[in-house]
């Protein structure tokens, strides 16, 4: 592993003024799970990196007003069994517990997560051309192996997924993200954090250079929801998917009243089905509206030489978390 | 830049820190640089080999450890981070009364070909066995176990072997309780 510079903050202060205080390209740490994989490979090559684990962002507290905040630290374990997850958020529980292994989730945390990069092969392996890696050289993923990669968001400079599945969940459910840095504190839409690769792969996401996620708060459950995450995938268990979908239903007398529908493993980013979710409002809880949803949802699809199988594939899992999310809002 | 502030730079980054951890239940002190991972460390500097390095990736689970009793990769941890931390390896597994229930199980169910992954699969199970929020059915403990690979195939005895722990575990405790 290539040598780098090391220090631990005590609090966000800390962390940001050692972030900004070196000219040296700085990576800040919390599960690590992501950085030191990628430093490696030689993927991430950071001259400095400053541990988060000491700042005091572990806690899951409801607010008054019905939202639920959670630590930019907490693990990934803790937060998929924390209590009021599993009980107002059962969707964040499951997508949380699909992804990754035990000692992956025991380490990762929640903004780690968040800002977790591609499991592209061509992203990771630097002798290949990767314009997320190293701008302007070109992306060999578009006459490569794509078997994995994206369907939607995707550019001519880039067509690798985002990889985690606990960010679809909270694509469906709603979330707004604290930042933290050298100008104060902002917020920011879940969905509006991370970018489409466009023509600088490289810009993953709206967080400015020295600034750090702090927490991320839930959107108040949806009133009489059910939901359902489904995850399709190579082998049973430890494995990127190849199309997810996070649904929240509320049906009333058997029409759908409200709906949230998120698709992970075929997007470029955390993929929130804005159209699909809005022709399924004041319908009947029944497969064709749901069908009709799936083509929605999918309509932009780009499949590229190796994963054409992914329509159907995706289609399918849209319309099987739809099944069981309105079976679960129904029994409720 | 020029070359004497790359050279004042470059010894800055290479800076060894003192870190203090328990392993094992023993106090420990490490001179380690900030790239030294906590595999490494307890292998080259330590001497406990029985941590294994498999994919050095977070991929295959040979290097699971216990750090403040949670199953972690130690090849993705940096030592530097374990700075007041305790960390248990395969060899503080065992006690004076004798093997762990786990290391006692997967004996009787033949529950390795080569070995090489025992290490990292024996602290991966004895994690779950601890963890209330894991469930008990087979289904359970092998999703809870699917962070380990063995490359022999040794999945089914290794199953078995942590249920049959699990039960031992079990009546180790009613006999405490009863007696």
């Amino acid at each position: 592993m290539r040598t780098f510079a090391f220090s631990a903050a005590e609090n966000v202060d800390q962390a940001i003024i050692a972030c900004e205080s070196n000219n040296a390209e700085a990576s800040y740490i919390a599960g690590g799970t992501t950085l030191i994989d990628l430093v490696k490979l030689d993927v991430m090559r950071p001259e400095r990196v400053i541990d988060l684990n000491r700042l005091p962002l572990k806690e899951v507290e409801r607010l008054d007003d019905g939202r639920l905040r959670i630590g930019a630290l907490v693990s990934n374990t803790d937060l998929a069994h924390h209590p009021l997850v599993t009980q107002h958020y059962p969707l964040l529980s499951q997508a949380l517990l699909a992804g990754a292994s035990t000692q992956l989730r025991n380490m990762a945390t929640t903004a780690g997560n968040i800002m977790q990069r591609t499991r592209c092969p061509y992203f990771r392996d630097v002798a290949a051309a990767c314009n997320k890696r190293d701008p302007g050289s070109g992306c060999d993923a578009l006459g490569g192996i794509n078997r994995m990669h994206a369907l939607l968001g995707t550019s001519e400079h880039c067509i690798a997924t985002h990889p985690s599945d606990m960010c679809v969940a909270m694509a469906a459910l709603g979330a707004t993200l604290a930042l933290e840095g050298p100008n104060g504190v902002r917020e920011i839409a879940f969905g509006d954090f991370h970018r489409l690769p466009m023509d600088r792969p490289d810009l993953e996401h709206e967080l400015e250079p020295n600034e750090l996620i702090t927490h991320i708060t839930l959107d108040t459950p949806v009133v009489g929801g059910g939901s359902h995450y489904l995850k399709l995938r190579d082998r049973a268990s430890y494995e990127f998917a190849l199309a997810s979908a996070a649904v929240v239903v509320a049906v009333e007398d058997g029409v759908i009243r409200d709906a949230r529908l998120a698709l992970g493993g075929v997007a470029t980013k955390p993929w929130q089905a804005m159209e699909a979710e809005q022709a399924l409002t004041g319908q009947p809880a029944k497969t064709e509206s749901f069908e009709k949803a799936a083509e929605i949802a999918l309509a932009d699809a780009l499949p590229r030489e190796h994963n054409a199988f992914k329509v159907p594939l995706a289609r399918q899992a849209i319309l099987r978390a739809l099944e069981k999310a309105t079976q679960a809002a129904m029994n409720s | 830049m020029n070359m004497k502030e790359y050279s004042t730079q470059t010894k800055a980054v290479e800076t060894d820190t003192t870190v203090t951890l328990t392993v094992n239940g023993e106090p420990r002190q490490l001179r380690v640089p900030p790239n030294v991972g906590l595999l490494d460390a307890l292998r080259d500097r330590l001497g406990l080999t029985g941590t294994k390095k498999g994919c050095d990736h977070g991929q295959c689970g040979a290097c699971t450890v216990h750090l403040d009793g949670q199953a972690i990769n130690s090849c993705l941890m940096l030592a530097v981070m374990c700075e007041g931390h305790e960390v248990t390896t395969v060899e503080g597994l065992a006690s004076d009364a004798g093997l762990h229930p786990v290391q006692q199980a997967f004996l009787e169910n033949d529950a390795y070909q080569c070995g090489f992954c025992t290490p990292g699969q024996m602290m991966s199970a004895s994690a779950l066995l601890e963890d209330d929020r894991i469930g008990t059915d087979d289904a359970a403990v092998r999703e809870a176990m699917s962070g380990n690979i063995c490359r022999c195939g040794a999945y089914k005895n290794i199953l078995a072997a942590i249920q049959t722990a699990r039960e031992q575990m079990q009546d180790a405790q009613t006999k405490g309780k009863t007696s």
